[in-house]
């Protein structure tokens, strides 16, 4: 067991945890935030996909221990009192989502971009979100809605 | 004719409308202060500034008009709480304490007998409360029942001999998941191996190993079934068309895994499950059977949301009965998740078929008669609903062409691979792709374009209602027009032109079309095909597909909506919202859709669940008459109130009002109130309290006959598919360059949702075509169990497609709607291999179309 300190979504967290302990299990059941979701478990299919320190990371290939001293944020940080997060409502106007469970990780990637310079052309967006894999959308209404927040 | 009206919605034109018409409503400082660093500090590095672009949140985007949300591209419902990552997915919910963890040790090779299981070393880690083995799932389960009656031992776990890779031989309990995977491989178990059959091939060769001793063959199931003169429209024919196809193994593989939580409870015998299951709930019973308890003793759960299935998720219930036994062993609540690996390797695959197909033309092009010889290839057991792939198209065996004489010959084969089961599509891919490519195999040897061909031979839109040889009934539809209207949308007469002088300049560009009938609603009927029909007539008759909803109101005019429909993206609950909110006249932020399934709480029938493309039909069907029911039982109430009769009261925009005179009016909300709080004053004739339950069953679905005509569906559906691509003939890349696809599914009740079915399938449907396929070794040891090596297609991979919609809508479903979220897996295999067999001027070519496999095509 190792001590570790983390900062999630702007919330201190103290915790001992494995030292094998995955991050996507570290987020998922020790502090409960379910949002994040495990997907292949072997870094493929980007469904757990987190910042860390501002980058996209997939939390299933990290060990809670590595993010000793961080800064992650997961989807349950986008939302405000005050509504969505642009990205949320463009993925909602483009049908963007179905089941609804690799959400969370584009939502994480396209967070990422937006923070980039940019605009982001098509296939860049394309390229990007190729990390992710979604198997109800097609990705039509992805790529649409994240053209609009982050695209030209 | 019962044609409609043509619909192109172009889904990102009609929603950035809507988006430029809701526009920004909240400024910078309405998005609050600092919320924290990095998040922030992100958006300014940016150039977009998209805090402008921050709307104020609304409960449920549906906009609250009076009536008519139906038909409309309403917004979801269901998005709100997915996007926040606030959904209940089965892996989210801890619905017991003292919950332990399993893992399944799984057989490393594809046929052997087991000789010995030691469980000692993992009896010693730490944690570990115990190991379920082969011995206890013998002697505590029974084998799975199958509509085929062959002495097949299937369970949960191998007993005895292992017959596919990945099959379960023992169960790890321990504290947590890393103890359960820990002790897991400190289960050592001997394997005395046995000869491997891998493939259909070499499963029906002479001197094959035999999977089941018992039965003495690999072939467990050989119909043939003859309709109309087949022999004799067979020697009229003018051309005979004879090819042989094989569609192979392959898996829709959803994000999310299959997960279970089981819970035993010895007082009562009972078992308590919750899981990420899809139906059919014909398979509960077959859980029950195994478990050897009463179905009434298994009370399944399905958390209200679903990662995705496809069809996959049917095959959770092994696992139901897997985690159950563990949980009768040990005395404690159960939960597995699966991993990918797991998935990939031993949970679900489509069925490989492989098709002989002699098709009988004339020489104007008139397809006479077809015979099919389909083999379909189950895996190491027949796990239910199999084999119901093999006759889920029986109705349909001709497509959408007018044949009067059919021949099939249907055979289930067991082969040392995974037991397939539902994946999208199931049964059209591997129906379509033979028939498609033999009508553009065929064109070709006519001297006659592929389009022209297919319109000599469409059920003409006058024969509405069309009776098949094969016994469905087609129930409406123009496949005319939707000929006319893709090949108008694919520029189809300028590609031709063009595809010639691409050629000229050394391009290889090739045109592919595919017509489909695609059903929706499975007749649970069709299934007994497989039986003779002297067994069928020893047995119950099997037939029809219903579906059950609740629909209560609450004393502040609330409505609550429960149904077994076990969505997994699909939007039920927005569709049963525009319902609802359109019948009751209530505003849709009041409707409650609740998408979890409880067999103790929720109605359902055997025929529950998601598959078939069967909601827009059946459930939405379904919510349509409870809250008729509903509606009559508030207009009851209301008459007196307003002096008229219930059947002058209409209900419109939260009140009760006297049709023609919208000034009388009583709010819903005070009929409800009435309801709950007045009893006593209610009417003379109505029910205290405002719930009911309906259940509908569509019509039409008879058992098959005892000639084994079947209508196999309740409705059917049509699209055409134009395909154009580009094989580049350095690399056999293949490109699409337009995806054409037109939908004729009865009423569109949420164009939305409708084009976000068409553009998933058509991704299946094009992975399939291009990517997808499991691959084994002459081992049966699978090459393809991660996501490394088992390819799905990427935002980079997939085409914009055009679509358009028809709306002949059905005269047999309330609303007027059939299923949509299948046929593109039908249609696009075959759609692509014909253009790419006509780019490279081939006469066969294999799906996946891999540049390998093309490269070896053409060098040949």
């Amino acid at each position: 067991m190792r001590r570790i300190e983390v900062d999630v979504n702007g919330s201190r967290h103290v915790r001992h945890v494995d030292e094998r302990r995955l991050l996507s299990d570290f987020l998922r059941h020790d502090l409960g935030l379910r949002g994040t979701k495990v997907g292949c478990e072997h870094g493929v299919c980007g469904a757990c996909t987190v910042l860390l320190d501002g980058a996209a990371v997939r939390s299933c290939l990290l060990l809670a221990v590595q993010v000793d001293g961080c800064r992650v944020d997961t989807v349950e940080g986008l939302a405000g009192p005050e509504g969505l997060h642009p990205l949320q409502e463009a993925l909602h106007r483009h049908h963007g989502l179905q089941c609804g469970y690799c959400t969370a990780g584009i939502l994480m990637t396209a967070v990422e971009m937006a923070g980039e310079a940019g605009p982001h052309s098509v296939e860049e967006i394309k390229q990007r979100l190729s990390g992710h894999i979604c198997r109800c959308t097609g990705y039509a209404g992805i790529v649409a809605a994240l053209s609009e927040v982050v695209g030209s | 004719m019962r044609r409609g009206s043509v619909r192109s919605y172009g889904l990102h034109a009609s929603v950035k409308a809507r988006a430029r018409a809701s526009g920004p409503s909240a400024s910078v400082e309405d998005r609050g202060g600092d919320r924290g660093g990095t998040l922030g500090r992100w958006r300014r590095r940016g150039t977009v500034d998209y805090r402008r672009m921050m709307v104020t949140e609304r409960r449920a985007e549906a906009p609250t008009r009076p009536v008519g949300l139906l038909g409309q591209p309403v917004r979801r419902v269901e998005d709100a709480a997915l996007l926040r990552g606030e959904g209940w997915f089965i892996d989210d919910i801890d619905p017991l304490p003292n919950t332990y963890h399993a893992a399944i040790v799984r057989s490393s090779v594809a046929h052997a007998r087991l000789s010995g299981t030691d469980i000692s070393a993992a009896l010693e880690v730490d944690g570990v409360v115990g190991v379920l083995t082969s011995d206890d799932v013998a002697a505590l389960s029974q084998p799975f029942p199958s509509v085929l009656d062959v002495p097949v031992d299937y369970r949960p776990a191998a007993v005895d001999v292992v017959r596919y890779v990945g099959e379960p031989v023992a169960v790890v309990v321990a504290r947590d998941r890393y103890i359960a995977e820990d002790a897991a491989e400190r289960v050592t178990v001997d394997y005395e191996p046995l000869a491997v059959a891998a493939t259909v091939e070499s499963a029906l060769a002479p001197g094959a190993p035999v999977l089941h001793e018992a039965v003495g063959s690999n072939t467990l199931s050989d119909r043939h079934l003859r309709y109309g003169d087949p022999d004799g429209a067979f020697t009229r024919a003018d051309l005979v068309v004879r090819k042989s196809f094989r569609v192979p193994r392959s898996t829709c593989t959803p994000v999310e895994c299959f997960g279970v939580v089981c819970h035993w409870q010895k007082s009562t015998s009972s078992v308590v499950a919750w899981c990420n299951f899809q139906g059919p709930f014909t398979t509960h019973a077959v859980a029950a059977h195994a478990l050897g308890i009463p179905a009434s003793r298994l009370r399944l759960i399905t958390p209200p949301d679903s990662g995705g299935s496809f069809g996959t998720k049917s095959s959770v219930y092994p696992y139901v009965v897997l985690m159950a036994l563990a949980s009768r062993r040990f005395g404690v609540p159960v939960r597995w998740t699966e991993d990918r690996v797991e998935h990939l390797l031993a949970s679900s695959s489509a069925t490989e078929r492989v098709t002989e197909v002699e098709a009988a033309f004339s020489s104007e092009g008139r397809l006479l008669a077809l015979r099919l010889d389909m083999i379909d290839d189950v895996g190491a057991y027949v796990r239910a609903p199999e084999p119901a792939t093999l006759y889920r198209m029986h109705g349909c065996l001709a497509g959408a062409y007018d044949v009067a004489d059919v021949d099939a010959r249907a055979r289930v084969v067991v082969t040392n691979r995974c037991p397939t089961g539902l994946n999208r599509g199931f049964g059209g891919p591997q129906l379509y792709l033979p028939l498609e490519r033999t009508m553009a195999a065929a064109a070709g040897m006519l001297g006659m374009d592929p389009a022209e061909l297919a319109r000599r031979n469409l059920v003409p839109s006058s024969s509405m209602p069309y009776t098949t040889a094969t016994g469905a009934v087609y129930d409406s539809g123009d496949y005319e027009a939707c000929l006319d209207e893709a090949l108008r949308l694919a520029g189809y007469s300028d590609a031709r032109r063009d595809q010639g002088t691409a050629r000229a300049e050394g391009r290889r560009i090739g045109i592919g079309l595919a017509c489909v009938v695609e059903p929706s609603v499975s007749n649970m009927g069709y299934i007994t095909l497989s039986q003779t029909p002297e067994a069928r007539a020893q047995a119950l008759p099997k037939s029809g597909n219903a579906e059950g909803v609740t629909i209560a109101m609450g004393p502040h005019g609330g409505v609550t909506v429960r149904f077994t429909t076990t969505p997994q993206g699909q939007g039920h609950a927005t569709v049963a919202t525009q319902v609802v909110a359109d019948v009751l006249g209530v505003d849709p932020a009041l409707v409650d859709v609740r998408t979890d399934a409880d067999t103790a709480a929720n109605p359902w029938t055997v025929s529950s669940g998601n598959y078939s493309s069967r909601f827009a039909a059946i459930g939405a069907g379904a919510v349509h008459v409870a809250a008729g029911r509903l509606a009559e039982q508030l207009r009851a109430i209301a008459a007196p109130l307003l002096g008229v009769e219930a059947s002058a009261v209409e209900l419109v925009g939260g009140a009760a009002r006297v049709a023609g005179e919208p000034s009388r009016r009583v709010s819903i909300r005070r009929l409800a109130g009435a309801a709950h709080w007045d009893p006593a004053g209610l009417p003379p004739g109505v029910d205290a309290g405002l719930a009911t339950t309906a259940y509908l069953a569509l019509p039409g679905l008879d058992p098959p006959s005892a000639d084994d005509r079947i209508n196999s569906s309740a409705t059917y559906g049509f699209l055409v598919d134009v395909a154009v691509v580009e094989v580049d003939p350095e690399t056999f890349a293949v490109k699409i360059l337009r995806y054409v696809t037109v939908h004729d599914a009865g009423r569109i009740l949420n164009p939305l949702l409708a084009e976000g079915q068409v553009h998933g399938a058509l991704a299946q449907g094009l992975g399939a075509a291009l990517l997808e396929r499991h691959v084994y070794d002459d081992q049966g040891q699978l090459l393809t169990a991660s996501f490394l090596d088992y390819l799905v297609p990427t935002a980079t991979e997939l085409p914009e497609p055009v679509t358009a919609y028809f709306e002949s809508p059905s005269p047999v479903t309330p609303l007027g709607a059939k299923g949509l979220g299948e046929g593109n897996t039908m249609s696009a295999p075959a759609a692509i291999a014909n253009a790419v067999a006509d780019a490279l001027g081939l006469e066969d070519v294999e799906v996946p179309l891999t540049p390998g496999r093309l490269w070896s095509a053409s060098a040949s």
